[in-house]
């Protein structure tokens, strides 16, 4: 199809679907009506089970675990198949012969930017952790703590230092942290079957409201899917900037 | 009034499709879902939003005070991490597709295989 008759296609299709979606945003109710009734009765009743503040966590990791337990499950496997399309390219490279091994080196950087670097890393890895541990007392969680840990990569990758890792070394370590991480927050669903009556039923008392363990399962789940996603994150980034380095050599 | 939002939310979904259908890059395609998908969040948190309502996390609002909907804003949650991991699925079938078809335009990739 040529490209003229392709946008006249899409322009009639997409002056279709504004009319629909026109009809069906005007049928919302407005940001002055009343809420859902899900809605009322998990902002009304969430802190006084859970016993954790923030509310949105009760609905993802407690109320709704099971969907997150799918979500967790599809990063899981995004990841995987990321790096084994991107492994597919690297081993292609391999052969091509071990000159470009010393082309993956990124090139130089200013030491003011190093030493920012290396000051960075681990304060990122700190707040995220911390993002991680505090999810059911303010806004946070697994899922965002997880990926400012895996943006440590990313600075350290600014600041110039070696990111391209060896096989065999500390990146294989970020599989068995991934594979923790998805095992675990399964793991956390099947001590409800156990010591509860259901799969991801909160069995552990979810203490006081505004302690860091507060929420019984919650704390738990968090730390397991900050687990995953970190660890799914950190080897999608280093496979993507292992090809960056090797696009950049190859054009030398 | 919740109109602007939902009209930001529905110009998203229709400028990204629009990119979509027109793109001559393969990462630039990628973008444009991107930006396709946001017009989810933007329509998700305004179903949830409320005049006056805080955010709903009972930190330091008394028990009784309004909130916006937390279920949405769930929901959004999972939208995004959604959009991150399907991102970095399809970038790296774009490293292959360049690989493989020694282009990144959508068109010519189906030239080739023809």
């Amino acid at each position: 199809m040529s490209p003229a008759a392709r946008s006249g296609l899409f322009l009639v299709s997409a002056a279709g679907l504004a009319v629909l979606l026109g009809l069906a945003l005007g049928g919302l109710p407005g940001f002055d009506g009343p809420l859902g009734d899900t809605a009322k009765l998990i902002a009304t009743h969430a802190v006084a089970q859970r016993k954790a503040s923030n509310v949105v966590i009760d609905v993802a990791f407690d109320y709704r675990a099971l969907d997150t337990l799918g979500e967790e499950f599809m990063v899981f496997v995004a990841a995987v198949g990321a790096v084994v399309l991107l492994r597919t390219t690297r081993d292609e490279r391999d052969e091509a012969g071990s000159a470009e091994l010393e082309a993956r080196r990124p090139p130089e950087t200013s030491d003011l930017l190093r030493l920012l670097g290396t000051v960075l890393a681990p304060l990122t890895v700190v707040l995220g952790v911390y993002v991680v541990s505090h999810g059911q007392l303010s806004p946070g969680g697994g899922f965002q703590g997880g990926v400012v840990v895996a943006a440590a990569v990313v600075v350290v990758y600014v600041a110039g230092q070696h990111v391209a890792v060896p096989r065999g070394g500390p990146i294989e370590l970020t599989e068995v942290v991934e594979s923790a991480g998805a095992a675990g927050f399964a793991i956390v669903g099947v001590g409800g079957l156990i010591f509860a009556a259901a799969f991801f039923e909160n069995f552990i008392d979810p203490g006081s409201q505004g302690s860091l363990l507060s929420g019984g399962t919650i704390p738990l789940a968090n730390v397991a899917v900050g687990l995953e996603v970190a660890g799914a994150l950190v080897l999608v980034l280093v496979e993507l900037l292992d090809q960056v380095i090797f696009r950049r050599g190859g054009g030398k | 009034m919740s109109a602007p939002a939902l009209v930001v939310a529905a110009w998203l979904l229709l400028i990204g499709l629009y990119g979509v259908v027109t793109s001559r890059h393969l990462v630039h395609l990628i973008v444009c879902l991107s930006v396709a998908q946001a017009s989810t969040y933007v329509l998700l948190l305004a179903v949830g939003f409320r005049e006056g309502a805080k955010a709903p996390i009972f930190g330091d609002i008394p028990a009784s005070s309004p909130v916006v909907d937390p279920v949405v804003q769930a929901l959004t949650l999972t939208d995004i991490v959604v959009q991150a991991s399907v991102s970095a699925l399809l970038l790296a079938l774009a490293i292959q597709a360049r690989k493989r078809f020694g282009t990144v335009d959508p068109n010519r990739i189906g030239e080739l295989r023809g």
